[in-house]
């Protein structure tokens, strides 16, 4: 793979195999009850990374944050930070803090004492909880706002004090729920942005939980999807959109195509998909596969080429007719109905004001792609 | 730099250790909360029901305590024993051989029952007319519902003395606007203790109906009209079963002490009217006869159990929804 | 619920509070009257509250109720929280059944069972009937409804604040007093008060588990009604009534108060 890396290029201490893992899941098991919310599932995360965790609701991504976090004891496995095995630590004496969904914010007092409250619990000195708590208030930009109480915040604030309140004591690590949920989009996208540079500045150790992809994709170093207690891929945004390495990625992060079939023919570099129904596509990056095993090639919407004729050097060119199409400002949606039945989503940015070859309802189309375009997947 | 991430880090096993103090520390403090209020129950609560059953079984006797003692374990274990000889249904006998205990239960279970319809009747319009009221104005509302709960039961139950006296206010009022020529006699007959329990309860009706009412999204009434159903049907066919949890916790909330009630039949009942409260009352202070109230008082508790129980799972179930 | 303010509901209100309010206003108002006779008006007069207070056996009474109303409501909120915190908090313990159970039960045992039972009690353990069983049988009463008051706080309480205390480095007792405690004070306060009135209010218990020297008011009320009415018991019972009032009302309107106040400041945040 040519550049599926990480955006801060010179960050990336998963690919050095000397660099000491900061936060470490061995082999966890949660249950409750009956119910396995975690299972069997083991993670490495690195200092100052800025770590997302992805996954539905109840797939047991928040149970891992609430377990690093003390609020839950692991049934089996062990969580380390920092060498140190966190079994029978009460959430009050590790070095984590947590930024609730909800917010958390103590009702009764202010934003200052909020602030103050961990800090006074570690016994500081007041003058220095003075100092912190107004470089905290500074930093988060409440200066005016420190002897308000908690409802007299609008939502954004709050979050902001809420934040405030978990980094003041210089966690080694940050525990993020949700951080932005509550929030609404715009000011959610100003906001990922504000915790990606506190992040870099404080140099803290970041572990988000979130349900929403785009700000994963976003704001993270890597990406841990989870799925029913167990971790699916960790990977970088890139990879992880890029090179999905399973159905269940492919489909949970972004939009993607699947085309079904068995092994037809391999040579070194290509594959050979023949389709259900005759039609065969030639992709690369396959790994050895037996002559007829299931196969499938996941491709995205945008790597695929509409056009209604069918184009002259393409290696794969698949036709059909236009079933649906999807006009969204900057770029155009079409579902296209092969001929073998199969649906296929292609998009295409809307570059220019005008189209020269505008394909319209029922139009035959032809699909085209790369061999390189897509990943085939064999789970 | 004062960190307690830095501090915490290098010394972990001590932070362990501590931990594990702390830990046993909140478990017991966790028991503490617990075992006070479970250890007060028991000892203030269910050993007296043990007691009362005990004293149910002995024997009446001109002394202080007026009982013969049974099952004391002042003579050791096989004293205990020995004593279950000694123990006598003939307190249980006295209750089916009069007549008295057998009515008394019996009026008391319907005068109950009727109150509590009649408490529904009168209850549910008010908590209606509050659930619908304008939103400002209902916190309003619920106070002045709350407000008289918060007067003297007794004081409220005196208030109706003055008013419905042959020569009290009622009557007066009727006599003056000619609608009656006679005074009428409701003192001390079975409307004064309708009247009175009606009138006592209703906030306890009021309020879960209330609450019921204005929990409903009103929108399911406009769905309803809007797919052809009239008001009156709308009201009977989405609105009454959507608020009978209210109806049944209010309905429990008044018929269960209004079974036992004592204040109301002895002040506004008068002597010829039958409750078994009053009865135990006067059992108990009247003719000191302790065996014997005490087998009223079981009788009147196995009665109640079965919608004691039904009112504690309206309870429970409560409790779930609001989790 | 949306309104829907037609004549029917305003007219079952009007015709409900009449009806609830009506006989006390009665009461309070033929309190003041100059006859001996309760329902005949005679004129104005205060002269019912001043014999009230050269009434020796009634002001005896009304202390007595007091203390007794003090101590138990206080006694009664500590063990009815403890009671809340046990009914919300821990979910699984053997005996749990039993424990909801004896806490529900109470609020709707008749009253004579439960004097009654008292009583036996306090006899079989040898316990004088007087002003201390008195206060332990309305510590045990109350303290029930205290628990429904305070555990219908607690229900709605977000446990992610004490989470956050803890995960701030406060330890759990901490958490408890610094965090728990402060956030349902309202619901204690109003469950103490609701401790208060109802052991003010109680005749039946109270004439079951008092003994000499321990008559209460609501006892001397009862004696003296079942002599007929007097234009001196309305005046006790309006004093009565004026305190209780009084007291709720001053509760209720600087709630409301502070409530207007954080819907203001609500709404200025979302503005600002």
């Amino acid at each position: 793979m040519k550049s599926l890396g990480s955006i801060r290029r010179d960050f990336a201490p998963w690919n050095d195999p000397n660099a000491k893992p900061y936060i470490q899941f061995d082999n966890v098991t949660k249950k409750f009850g009956d119910f396995t919310a975690v299972n069997n599932l083991s993670l490495t995360i690195f200092e100052r990374e800025f770590f997302a965790l992805l996954g539905a609701s109840g797939c047991g991504k928040s149970t891992l944050l609430r377990m690093l976090a003390g609020f839950e004891e692991p049934t089996a496995g062990r969580i380390l930070l920092d060498g140190q095995d966190l079994r029978g630590i009460p959430p009050y004496r590790r070095p984590v803090n947590m930024m609730f969904q909800s917010y958390a914010l103590f009702p009764h007092m202010t934003v200052e004492n909020n602030i103050a409250f961990g800090l006074k619990q570690d016994g500081m000195p007041k003058p220095e909880i003075a100092s912190r708590v107004a470089e905290m208030l500074k930093l988060v930009k409440l200066e005016q706002f420190a002897k308000r109480k908690p409802h007299q915040l609008s939502g954004g604030q709050r979050q902001r004090v809420a934040l405030a309140r978990s980094v003041a004591k210089r966690p080694k690590v940050l525990l993020l729920d949700e951080p932005l949920g509550a929030l609404d989009k715009k000011l959610r996208e100003e906001t990922q942005f504000e915790l990606m540079d506190l992040q870099q500045n404080l140099g803290l150790t970041f572990v988000v939980v979130t349900h929403d992809q785009e700000e994963a994709m976003t704001m993270a170093d890597r990406i841990a999807i989870i799925d029913k207690g167990e971790v699916m891929q960790v990977a970088t945004p890139a990879e992880v959109y890029e090179a999905p390495t399973s159905r269940f990625v492919a489909h949970f992060v972004g939009n993607v195509n699947m085309f079904e079939g068995k092994v037809a023919e391999q040579t070194a570099n290509t594959t050979r998909i023949a389709g259900s129904s005759g039609a065969q596509i030639v992709v690369d990056n396959a790994a050895k596969t037996a002559a007829g095993a299931d196969i499938v090639f996941a491709i995205r919407p945008e790597k695929i080429k509409i056009s209604s004729k069918k184009p002259a050097d393409a290696v794969n060119a698949l036709e059909g007719e236009v079933y649906d199409i999807a006009y969204l400002g900057d770029m155009t949606v079409f579902h296209v109905r092969l001929d073998d039945g199969q649906m296929v989503r292609a998009s295409t940015m809307n570059a220019a004001r005008i189209t020269e070859d505008p394909l319209s309802w029922n139009d035959r189309a032809w699909v085209s792609f790369r061999p390189d375009a897509g990943v085939v997947l064999t789970r | 730099m004062s960190n307690a991430a830095v501090t915490s880090a290098s010394a972990p096993a001590t932070n362990a250790d501590q931990s594990i103090l702390a830990r046993l520390g909140a478990a017991f403090v966790g028991r503490l909360v617990i075992i006070i209020p479970y250890v007060w129950l028991l000892f203030f609560f269910l050993i007296p029901f043990i007691i009362v059953f005990k004293i149910s079984l002995s024997q009446t006797a001109i002394a202080m305590p007026p009982y013969t003692p049974v099952l004391d374990f002042k003579d050791g274990i096989s004293g205990f024993f020995a004593g279950f000889g000694a123990l006598s249904f003939d307190n249980y006998a006295w209750l089916t051989q009069d007549a008295l205990y057998f009515n008394a239960y019996v009026t008391s279970v319907i005068i109950a029952a009727i109150s509590t319809v009649l408490t529904l009747i009168v209850g549910y319009p008010i908590a209606y007319g509050m659930a619908r009221a304008p939103a400002t104005i209902r916190p309003t509302l619920l106070m002045l519902v709350i407000l008289p709960f918060w007067t003297s039961f007794l004081i409220r139950v005196y208030a109706w003395i003055g008013i419905l006296k042959p020569e009290g206010l009622l009557n007066q009022l009727l006599l003056a606007t000619g609608i009656i020529s006679q005074p009428l006699i409701i003192l001390n007959t079975y409307t004064a203790i309708f009247i009175g329990i009606v009138y006592s309860y209703l906030p306890f009706m009021v309020l879960p109906l209330y609450s019921s009412l204005e929990k409903m999204d009103y929108s399911l009434i406009e769905a309803a009209k809007d797919l052809g159903c009239p008001p009156t049907s709308a009201f009977w066919k989405i609105t009454f079963p959507l608020s009978l949890p209210g109806v049944i916790a209010g309905c429990l909330l008044v018929f269960i002490p209004a079974v036992g009630e004592f204040v109301i039949p002895d002040l506004l009942g008068g002597s010829q009217t039958l409750m078994i409260g009053k009865t135990l009352w006067n059992e108990f202070f009247a003719n000191r006869d302790w065996p014997v109230s005490s087998a009223v008082a079981v009788i009147l508790l196995l009665l109640l159990t079965v919608p004691i129980m039904f009112f504690q799972q309206a309870q429970a179930r409560a409790q779930e929804q609001d989790k | 619920m949306n309104t829907t303010w037609s004549r029917f509901n305003v007219t079952s209100i009007v015709l409900g509070f009449a009806f609830l309010y009506l006989p006390i206003v009665l009461l309070i108002v033929f309190s003041f009257n100059e006859s001996k006779l309760v329902t005949v008006w005679g004129g104005f007069s205060t002269k019912w509250y001043v014999s009230l207070f050269h009434n020796q056996g009634l002001m005896d009474a009304t202390w007595v109720t007091a203390r007794v109303g003090v101590i138990s409501a206080t006694f009664a909120t500590v063990l009815g929280t403890l009671a809340a915190l046990t009914l919300t908090r821990y979910t699984r313990f053997r005996g749990r059944l039993l424990f909801s159970g004896m806490v529900f039960a109470p609020l709707v045992m008749p009253e004579v069972i439960t004097g009654l039972s008292l009583l036996l009690l306090f006899v079989a353990i040898g316990l004088d009937r007087g002003f201390l069983t008195v206060t332990l049988a309305h510590i045990t009463l109350t303290m029930c409804f205290v628990a429904v008051v305070v555990q219908s706080r607690l229900v709605s309480f977000d446990r992610s604040l004490e989470e956050a205390a803890m995960d701030l480095g406060a330890t759990p007792v901490k958490t408890f007093f610094q965090i728990t405690l402060p956030v349902i004070m309202p619901a204690i306060v109003s469950g103490w008060m609701l401790a208060f009135t109802l052991s003010l209010d109680d005749l039946v218990i109270a004439s079951f588990t008092s003994g000499p020297g321990a008559t209460t008011l609501p006892m001397k009320i009862y004696s003296q009604v079942r002599l007929g009415v007097t234009p001196e018991i309305n005046a006790a019972c309006t004093i009565l009534i004026a305190v209780v009032a009084v007291g709720v009302i001053i509760a209720s309107v600087a709630n409301k108060r502070r409530e207007v106040q954080r819907q203001l400041d609500e709404r200025a945040a979302q503005r600002g």
